[in-house]
């Protein structure tokens, strides 16, 4: 039998801003619908490539669905779907790469299109979520960041895992 | 502080509390052995320990004390002196106890008096004299005592205990795990060695890595099975026990008495008397019930709630109740049982009940349901909704009793947890508050079954059969007005599919599945309520490890939980409760009528008996309903085909010719329409053909039969979804065509088996003994418990007998041992008990003493097939 969840990839890619060290904040970068999020490393537990999926009939349609990570559930949710933004089908043999993030003592999964490198994003340079993007990200993200390769919006992972429950189709 | 003498501090000190509460029982009950022997334990473990430790005072205290009991336990009489004795002998040692804390040390002083006084009542008038045991002998008197033989030993303390304390000890895991707030984990390792206290953390991860084991060995095992030849299957097998064993230990630490959620009550009660000024006598039963650790820790705090809630709200006033002709003194009863995988817990109450009446005025008045919906629920739906959050206002304190306070927190504690609970109450006689609840959340025996691509966990204790359907046979998908029914045995039951249901395929819940196919159904039964379940696979059995559902994801009914399977793969766990919910209500599960969904869904147990009946249209007077144990199928009859045969109406039907009537007995003429439902009801091998109108739903309602308006052909009339129903007697119009229905003829009589009926009501009687004619037995019918032994003593044989739970002279369970003294010589007949509440309880306390089966009194094809079953014959297909 096969593990259905591969383990951690390292991220321990060396730190790209100068201004590194006090006020900023480590971000892992993640690329959902062709958009570059940054995840705070502080909250990432895991980057794995879940393979068995087990899809929750009348969940809301953010939930992706339930895998077995190590022994524990986890609840695997789509970012994209979270976003706003158009989901990407999933790669050959329906395995998808997820970010495990620690809430309220239980594990999600962020389902993501790939994984990037780990940034500093320094607080003093965060800007607000400018006013003509998507409403939802607003309450999503903590802020913008520019960089030299464009735009970087910053995501606030408690925000994110605050799923309304779907209003049961009568 | 001494390390030892601080744990014997603590460990003494929640003695004491228990002690405390054995202490209120036994003032009122001194000659109730189970007390006397409970605080003789205590005090006997105290004396043990603290000999050991060397407070010679306290040990002196203690021993004579313990004597003085021993001589009651061994049945002197017990006087007003001898508990006051020991009362003070208790509040000597809690003083010594108390200075002991402060100082670390024995206070001194003397109780000489006090042992004196103990010495002389425990000598006082005994008859053979205490024989002086060396200190060998005294252990193993002692010993005796433990198992509780007669303590003969009186003798020189200090030499005694020293020999006693190893063995007091054998007593001690018993008594931590009772005591109040202590953790379970007392292991004993051997009669020696002391208990240990875990921390609940520990066990909790002694659980979890448990429960991984037991993953990780399935696991291996489906490895195992896919390859063959490997060395692997005997260690696998040991490892396999192991872990079984394993499992079962650290679950077993689990389990605590759920008296350890009472241990508080009795002095709680004893505060809200004065508080109150009510008299009220608390009794608890079944306090050894165990239960998960889990479960007690979440219903704890309720069952507080609800014990305050009944005394302040549902016990009347002292006044109010003289008033009312009752005993000034009010009961709270607490009792818990083990009923089927899970444990009942009720609090009841002989208070004024709860005024209905104002419960639907008020939740009507909030628009927690519109008038429409109230009068399609029961009276314990309506009654469900003081759960409802806020509820009870300041203003609903005078309107409804007050009862209602924090009740929503009590239900959605119990609710989290895969519980129910159940109201029944009866103005002036009192509420029960019925609650059951799972024994363990964490490891289930469940079903795995599969839907599409899709493997659900279904938990066992809800499965009640796995049937197979196919058009041709006698367990058949029907379509009726509006979903679809499973035809079992004779019984109809809802169906829903569970594709549907979970929205996997394009029709909603009531898509009509492939009649023609064949189809896994699993019959499932929560709450005494049973519907059926179309999967598409079935696979195994399974236990699995049940792990909490996602919190995303907690506001879904269908799911209890998730678990990993053996393959790694993780499995929603299906929730029975949730899926019944959706039965019935349909489609509108928004807003307050979930409530009433739920209302329905959570019949714990039984104790509202609701018969399922089928509503129909017929003429100008309907709506009518029969009750849907009596239908045998559904049809509908094309007019064209109807042909007269004499002066009646009759359809070739299966091959055989089939009367059909209308609701008045009458022939069914053809009429304008070309298809017309219609009811088959069945007696033995014959059918006849109810033609209606139009059949409208079937429902489940308490049946409160109006029995005032009766004619013939109707058993009464009853109000069905708010307007007044007539129900049909399926007998009548049956002998309206087949006049031998119930008419044994006068040669036939003789070789019938013969059948004799005590029910104290004629209007149950005369519904019943046609019933037992149709299918074939002879019939006596008595209205009294004495009638019936004076029948049975006139030497009849009689080959069964049918039993009313409440026979006004006797109870129908005295009856039955009655009647079993009174056949001599005659081997065992078989006897059913007929019974309006058919809890759980009631059943296993009826099947206990004897009876082969209990049968609400609606319930006629259960009688017969009861009947039937109890006496070996076969039962005929219906």
């Amino acid at each position: 039998m096969s593990m259905n969840a591969q383990g951690s990839q390292s991220h321990d890619k060396p730190v790209d801003d100068l201004s590194a060290g006090l006020g900023s904040n480590p971000c892992i970068t993640v690329t959902v619908g062709g958009h570059r999020f940054g995840i705070p490393i502080a909250r990432v537990e895991d980057v794995f490539v879940a393979t068995a999926v087990t899809p929750v009939p009348k969940a809301s349609a953010e939930i992706v669905g339930l895998l077995n990570l190590r022994g524990k559930v986890v609840t695997a949710i789509s970012l994209a779907v979270r976003l706003g933004l158009k989901a990407e089908p999933a790669s050959e043999g329906g395995s998808m790469t997820a970010i495990g993030v620690g809430h309220a003592g239980e594990t999600f999964g962020l389902v993501v299109s790939a994984v990037g490198e780990v940034i500093e994003l320094p607080v003093t340079r965060r800007e607000p979520v400018p006013p003509h993007f998507d409403p939802r990200w607003a309450t999503l993200a903590t802020g913008v960041h520019q960089r030299e390769d464009g735009l970087l919006v910053e995501l606030d992972v408690d925000a994110l895992l605050e799923i309304a429950p779907r209003a049961e189709a009568a | 502080m001494d390390e030892l003498l601080r744990e014997f501090l603590i460990e003494t000190n929640e003695s004491l509390e228990t002690v405390d509460m054995q202490l209120v029982k036994f003032e009122r009950e001194p000659g109730n052995q189970d007390i006397l022997r409970a605080i003789f334990r205590l005090v006997h473990t105290i004396k043990g320990t603290c000999g050991f430790l060397g407070l010679g005072r306290l040990e002196a205290v203690a021993h004579a004390a313990e004597t003085v009991m021993g001589r009651l336990r061994d049945g002197k009489p017990v006087t007003r002196d001898a508990v006051s004795l020991i009362l003070k002998s208790i509040d000597r040692i809690k003083h010594i106890l108390a200075e002991i804390d402060r100082t670390a040390s024995e206070p001194q002083g003397s109780d000489g008096e006090l042992i004196d006084a103990l010495n002389r009542a425990a000598d006082d008038d005994l008859a053979p004299a205490p024989k002086a045991a060396a200190a060998s002998t005294v252990a193993i008197d002692e010993f005796d005592a433990l198992v509780l033989e007669p303590d003969e030993a009186v003798t020189v303390p200090a030499v005694a205990s020293q020999a006693v304390a190893p063995e007091a000890s054998a007593e001690e895991p018993a008594e931590l795990v009772s005591i109040p707030g202590a953790e379970p984990g007392a292991a004993t390792v051997s009669a020696a060695a002391s208990t240990l206290r875990v921390s609940v953390d520990t066990l909790e991860r002694l659980l979890t890595m448990v429960s991984e084991l037991v993953l990780t060995r399935n696991q291996l095992m489906e490895i195992a099975r896919q390859k063959e030849g490997h060395g692997f299957a005997v260690p696998l097998q040991r490892l396999s026990h192991v872990t079984a064993e394993l499992q079962d230990c650290v679950m077993k630490t689990r389990m605590q008495p759920i008296g350890n959620a009472w241990h508080k009550l009795p002095r709680l009660m004893r505060d809200l008397q004065s508080e109150l000024d009510k008299e009220i006598a608390l009794v608890l039963q079944g306090a050894d019930t165990e239960l998960d650790r889990q479960v007690l820790d979440v219903i704890k705090d309720p069952l507080t709630h609800m014990v305050r809630n009944a005394a302040d709200h549902g016990i009347e006033s002292r006044e109010a109740r003289l008033k009312a002709g009752k005993p000034a003194r009010a009961t709270i009863t607490l009792s818990a049982f083990h009923a089927g995988g899970t444990i009942t817990i009720e609090v009841t109450d002989d208070g004024r009940g709860l005024d209905y009446q104002k419960i639907r005025a008020k939740a009507l008045q909030k628009g927690l349901a519109t008038e429409a919906e109230m009068e399609r629920m029961s009276e314990a739906q309506i009654l469900k909704f003081i759960f409802l959050a806020g509820f009870s206002t300041a203003e609903a304190i005078t309107a409804i009793s007050g009862r209602g306070v924090g009740l929503d927190v009590v239900h959605s504690n119990i609710e989290t947890i895969g519980g129910t609970v159940d109201i029944r109450s009866k103005p002036g006689v009192g509420t029960t508050f019925s609650i059951s609840l799972p024994l363990t959340l964490a490891i289930v025996p469940a079903l795995l079954v599969g839907v599409g691509a899709h493997k659900f966990a279904l938990p066992q204790t809800a499965v009640v059969e796995l049937v197979r359907t196919s058009a041709s046979s006698e367990t058949r998908i029907e379509r009726l007005d509006g979903g679809t029914v499973l035809a079992l045995r004779g019984q109809l039951l809802p169906l829903m599919s569970l594709a549907g249901l979970l929205g996997l395929d394009a029709g909603g819940p009531e898509a009509a599945p492939d009649a023609e196919q064949a189809n896994f159904v699993v019959v499932l039964s929560v709450a005494s309520r049973r519907f059926a379940v179309l999967v598409e696979s079935v696979f195994h059995t399974e236990e699995i490890v049940v792990k909490p559902l996602s919190s995303k994801l907690r506001h879904l009914p269908y799911y209890s939980g998730t678990t990993i399977l053996g393959d790694g793969s993780v499995v929603l766990i299906v929730e029975p409760n949730g899926l019944a919910r959706m039965l019935g209500t349909g489609s509108d599960l928004n807003g307050p009528s979930q409530h009433a969904g739920d209302a329905a869904a959570g019949t714990a147990a039984g104790q509202e008996h609701k018969t399922a009946l089928l509503v129909f249209g017929a003429g100008e007077r309907g709506p009518f309903a029969v009750p849907l144990s009596s239908v045998t199928r559904l049809e509908e009859v094309d007019s064209t085909r109807i042909e007269w045969s004499g002066d009646r109406t009759i359809i070739q039907y299966r091959g055989k010719l089939m009367p059909l009537v209308t609701i008045d007995g009458m022939p069914a003429h053809p009429d304008g329409r070309e298809r017309r439902p219609c009811l088959v009801l069945a007696y033995g091998e014959r059918s006849l053909g109810l033609v209606v109108d139009e059949i409208v739903d079937v429902v489940e309602e308490r049946l409160d039969l109006d029995l005032d308006g009766a004619r013939a052909g109707f058993i009464g009339s009853a109000v069905v979804r708010g307007k007044t129903t007539g129900v049909l007697d399926s007998c009548y119009i049956l002998q309206q065509v087949f006049p031998d229905v119930g008419e044994p003829g006068p040669e036939k009589a003789k070789q019938l088996p013969w059948v004799l009926l005590a029910d104290d009501s004629a209007f149950f009687r005369d519904m019943l003994v046609p019933v037992l004619r149709a299918a074939g037995y002879g019939v006596t019918t008595v209205g009294s418990g004495k009638a019936a032994i004076a029948a049975l003593s006139e030497g009849r044989p009689f080959a069964a007998a049918i039993l009313d739970r409440a026979l006004p002279d006797m109870d129908g369970l005295d009856g039955l041992d009655a009647m079993r003294r009174e056949r001599r010589g005659g081997e065992a007949m078989p006897v059913l008990v007929l019974s309006s509440r058919l809890g759980a309880k009631e059943r296993a306390s009826a099947m206990a003493r004897g009876a082969q089966g209990v049968f609400s009194k609606f319930d006629r094809q259960g009688i017969v097939a009861g009947l039937e079953a109890a006496m070996g014959r076969t039962q005929e297909a219906a």
